[in-house]
């Protein structure tokens, strides 16, 4: 066991700073040492709706979030209604003391489906309807309890500074709770300081003002409040270790891999990579003068695909980032791209469908969608990353996948990635190859864009190159790119353009299609974001004693089936952890590989997987207790 | 050695109907791009779904024959990430002002430098002769089981109203005309549209090439004149010649009331005209620095099949 598994939770309306509490409190225990696993929920909402931060603190390297709640820090009632019955005992929550007597009927964003089942908890255990109410019940199970008013430690800083402005200022409540947080657990004020100076390093007045809150709280929880069991003092630093948030592993991968256009239209969660790489268009190259990204904002997410491929062909490396509604909008085009060779990367931010679904919720909702997106038959890449460093690393392959086949590469990223801060090794770009395949520089003599050659691959001139004139269409084409209806080289174009499925499979190395965690009796199978929680997992049981197999899928599309297949011979029971309704990654391995999953682990409630959740359905698995489909639905 | 207007055609067979319009078309491009002596492999020739999308095989520049109302996405998105190349779109009325009307009013505030020419001839060929949004309310075509009951978009007036900064109608039986008028468009600073009226001799059987010639008129007046006329030779002045709100508002207005006449006469030329409006390239300009000179397509990535990004300073920043 860890020496340290600590998670904090903070909540509060949108809109009121819960983000920036929750990144201030991240940096703080990064820099002192700890790895950090933090994850964002919020609503479909600009103001206003329950928002919250869960942040895991360990000594030890953590993927995943898991279901207990160490201290919670909540300046509102919502928080506490929804989140108190998720600190177990001997665990802490710091609250504000003036919200004492609010009853949840005035929490007007507290919905009805909530009230009913909150209400009926309250009514069995004869606890009035408000926070009091529910703060007993905490009590009784022995949490410790932290009261401070909120607007009387503004008073008395207000009357300390003597600036009465601070009097009212709610603004202020998120460093509050952060720092009577970081009080109550022994935690060093410089790094709170210190990171504060960071956030508002252009606006050093509201530095100032947030560091004397910031420092006012810290003494007060020092003295003030009880004792804690948990303490934060500070870990060993390891060396090149980095504080990360969830799009920058594509984005910054996207710099280095040389992706110079991005066309896109905003949606949540993809459109915080576009913004990041807009705020970063101007590179810095080595031995060259200042390269930069063009980032175009569409009119619709046609427009981000037709531009996209536009500027591919020119023999700019391109890209997309979207989310399912507007990957929608793109497949006409995607199979343009398809038919005509165009080596094109759409970063897929996925989020729970289907139609708008829970928009600002996490799902692996549209794995069948990504691998049959688009009409007709062409071959096309699902590449599918399984946590933020990953995805760094993932975004130079897929390009390079792009440019030496020829063909739209699809790469899966998912709302619980976007909204993760975790810390991971620093991004080593010298990692990362570039391999443009078969795109010429100069063309002499008589060229034709679709020659036929033996692997299917043609060398590729781009729009502009001396003497590489070549036409596209969406029709079926002869050498040229012209139109043609013969039927002969209709065959042999097919079969030029669908071989490269085979030679995908068999020239991309092995352990870029699939990782193995190692192969035991029950052996699970997944795809993307849930490989955190389910290797969390996996260490628990470990420590009990239990081995449990795993492997990860990233090449889902051209299916690496022989490979699987022979990997998984020993095993003999296969576990699918999917965060989806219909366990869409079992079903391609079933037609691929005619093997039945023995147990589906599935989650669909928009909520991201935890690792307990995982290793109690695998206990149960274990135990023979599961169903053949169990589902997940820890979360508020 | 000197570009032959025989150097830009290809060897693809035409499959246009025999009379149609967008023959006059592809002619007047071909003549256009041979007079600016513009270098076959520093043209590209972007096009939209139907009779008018087959255009770009019969240009011998690069040429990219994209999707249903979608070509102007894909021009943009080639001429940003290669500004050195000239680029013309070319497409029907219903796939630019039907399926592609969105990115028509876009693709006008962005004001790319390039070209954007419509093929106007009020339905839909390559599917039969359904109405397309430009045939007048009310007007029955020959294959339409009864008459028209949207009205007719104004492309002049969406043009203008959009942002394009240079607007003309061409006519296709006047083939030196447009020419004039494809060559002034290329040449213009900015994203230039040309409505062209173009005569489907199968399926419009009201704006024919004889009623275009004002056949029917001498039936009636004894005296035949062509509903035609240029513009230029009415002394109508498009260009807006200083950067004034009242001189911009008079010729905005001015174009938008030329366009709203059709009927006994048809005006084709130059309607609009506006260099100073910023094309978006000094848009880009002005927070890239040099991206004219160092733009998408021709920067260095690599070196030996390894990244040159530095992004030393962004990690760093992250290091905890």
């Amino acid at each position: 066991m860890a020496s340290i598994d600590f998670t904090w939770l903070i909540g509060g309306p949108q809109g009121s700073g819960v983000d920036s509490g929750a990144n201030v409190f991240s940096k703080v225990c990064a820099e002192m040492g700890y790895q950090i696993f933090g994850k964002r929920e919020f609503y479909s909402n600009i103001k206003g709706e329950h928002s919250y931060f869960a942040v895991r603190v360990s000594d030890e390297e953590i993927r995943s979030n898991v279901n207990d709640v160490t201290l919670m820090a909540s300046f509102d009632a919502e928080t506490i209604f929804r989140h108190f019955n998720e600190i177990p005992k001997g665990c802490g929550i710091i609250y504000d003391s003036d919200l004492d007597k609010t009853t949840t009927d005035e929490v007007h964003t507290l919905d009805n489906y909530f009230k009913e089942r909150l209400h009926k908890e309250l009514e069995s255990k004869n606890k009035p309807f408000t926070i009091a109410g529910v703060l007993e019940i905490a009590k009784e199970k022995g949490v410790h309890l932290y009261p401070v008013s909120f607007r009387e430690l503004l008073s008395t800083l207000a009357e300390k500074t003597e600036n009465p402005k601070l009097k009212g200022m709610v603004r202020l409540f998120n460093v509050l709770a952060v720092s009577l947080s970081l009080g109550l657990i022994k935690m060093p004020l410089d790094p709170l300081l210190q990171s504060i100076n960071s956030i508002f390093s252009k606006k050093p007045q509201i530095a100032e003002i947030n560091k004397q809150a910031a420092d006012f709280a810290y003494d007060y929880a020092k003295s003030k409040f009880g004792s804690f069991q948990y303490a934060l003092t500070g870990n060993a630093k390891r060396p090149d270790t980095i504080l990360v948030q969830g799009h920058f592993g594509t984005s910054i991968g996207k710099m280095v891999s040389g992706c110079r256009f991005q066309s896109y239209y905003p949606i949540t969660p993809a459109s915080d990579e576009s913004v990041y790489l807009e705020s970063h268009e101007l590179l810095e190259i080595q031995n060259d003068r200042p390269g930069s990204t063009l980032v175009i904002q569409t009119e619709d997410e046609i427009s981000a695909m037709g531009m996209m491929i536009g500027a591919a062909l020119t023999g700019t490396r391109s890209s997309t980032s979207t989310s399912g509604p507007g990957f929608a909008l793109m497949t006409e085009a995607l199979g343009w791209a398809g038919i005509n060779e165009v080596p094109i990367v759409i970063t897929l931010y996925q989020r729970s469908g289907p139609s708008t679904g829970l928009p600002t919720r996490h799902g692996q909702d549209d794995l069948l969608f990504a691998v049959h997106a688009g009409h007709g038959d062409f071959p096309k890449i699902v590449y599918a990353s399984g946590d933020i460093e990953e995805s760094f690393y993932d975004t130079g392959r897929c390009f390079n996948y792009a440019d030496v086949y020829q063909i739209p590469v699809i790469h899966m990223m998912d709302k619980f990635l976007s909204s993760s801060v975790v810390t991971c090794k620093k991004f080593d770009p010298q990692k990362i190859s570039i391999d443009r395949g078969m795109l010429l520089d100069k063309v002499e003599g008589e060229y034709k864009r679709f020659a036929f050659t033996d692997d299917g691959i043609s060398p590729r001139s781009r729009l502009g190159l001396d003497n590489g004139v070549f036409w596209n269409t969406g029709d079926e084409s002869d050498e040229f790119g012209h139109i043609t209806e013969d039927p002969q080289v209709r065959i042999k174009m097919m079969d030029k353009r669908m071989s490269r499925l085979d030679l995908i499979t068999k020239k991309i190395p092995d352990d870029e299609q699939v990782v193995s965690f190692g192969i035991y009796d029950f052996t699970i199978i997944s795809w993307g974001s849930t490989k955190g929680p389910i290797l969390d997992a996996i260490s628990m049981l470990k420590k009990e004693g239990i081995n449990i197999g795993f492997i990860q899928i990233k090449l889902i599309h051209p299916f690496p089936s022989d490979y699987v297949k022979s990997i998984l011979k020993d095993a003999k029971t296969i576990i699918d952890i999917e965060a989806n309704h219909s366990g869409q990654l079992g079903k391609i391995f079933k037609q691929n590989i005619s093997r039945e999953i023995d147990y589906f682990v599935l989650k669909y409630t928009g909520r991201g997987m935890t690792s307990t959740e995982i290793y109690d359905s695998l206990k149960k698995i274990i135990e023979n207790k599961a169903n053949k489909r169990e589902v997940l639905s820890h979360g508020a | 050695m000197a570009l032959k207007l025989a150097d830009y055609k290809t060897e693809v067979h035409n499959d246009w109907c025999p009379g149609c319009g967008d023959f006059g078309i592809v002619n007047a491009l071909q003549m256009a791009l041979a007079e600016m002596g513009i270098e076959r492999d520093k043209a590209t020739i972007f096009s939209g779904i139907g009779c008018s999308g087959k255009t770009s095989h019969f240009i011998n520049t690069y040429g990219v024959h994209t999707l249903h109302g979608r070509v102007l996405t894909f021009a943009q998105g080639g001429k940003l990430a290669n500004p050195e190349m000239t680029v013309v779109a070319v497409g029907g009325d219903g796939d630019g002002l039907g399926i592609g009307a969105g990115h028509f009013v876009a693709a006008g505030r962005r004001n790319i430098d390039m070209t954007y020419i419509i093929f106007d001839n009020g339905v839909y060929g390559l599917t039969k002769g359904q109405a397309s949004p430009t045939l007048k309310l009310g007007e029955k075509t020959k294959s339409l089981p009864s008459p028209n009951t949207n009205y007719a978009v104004n492309p002049i007036g969406l043009a203008v109203a959009s942002g394009f900064t240079f607007v003309a109608r061409g006519y296709s039986y006047d083939v030196r005309h447009l020419k004039d008028l494809i060559i002034k468009a290329v040449r213009h600073k900015g994203l230039s549209f040309l409505d062209v009226l173009q005569p489907c001799p199968t399926y419009n059987d009201i704006n024919t090439r004889d009623w275009y010639a004002g056949v029917d008129l001498a039936q009636e007046s004894m005296e035949r004149h062509s509903r035609i006329y240029k513009l230029e030779d009415s002394h109508f002045d498009p260009m807006v010649r200083y950067d004034d709100e009242t001189e911009v508002n008079e010729k905005l207005s001015q174009a938008l009331i030329k366009s709203l006449e059709w009927g006994s006469k048809i005006p084709i030329g130059v309607f609009y005209q506006n260099e100073i409006i910023s094309q978006y390239s000094t848009r880009l300009t002005d927070k890239i620095p040099n991206y004219l000179e160092n733009p998408p397509s021709k920067q260095k990535i690599s070196e030996n099949g390894l990244p040159t990004t530095d992004v030393s300073e962004i990690l760093d920043s992250l290091r905890v």
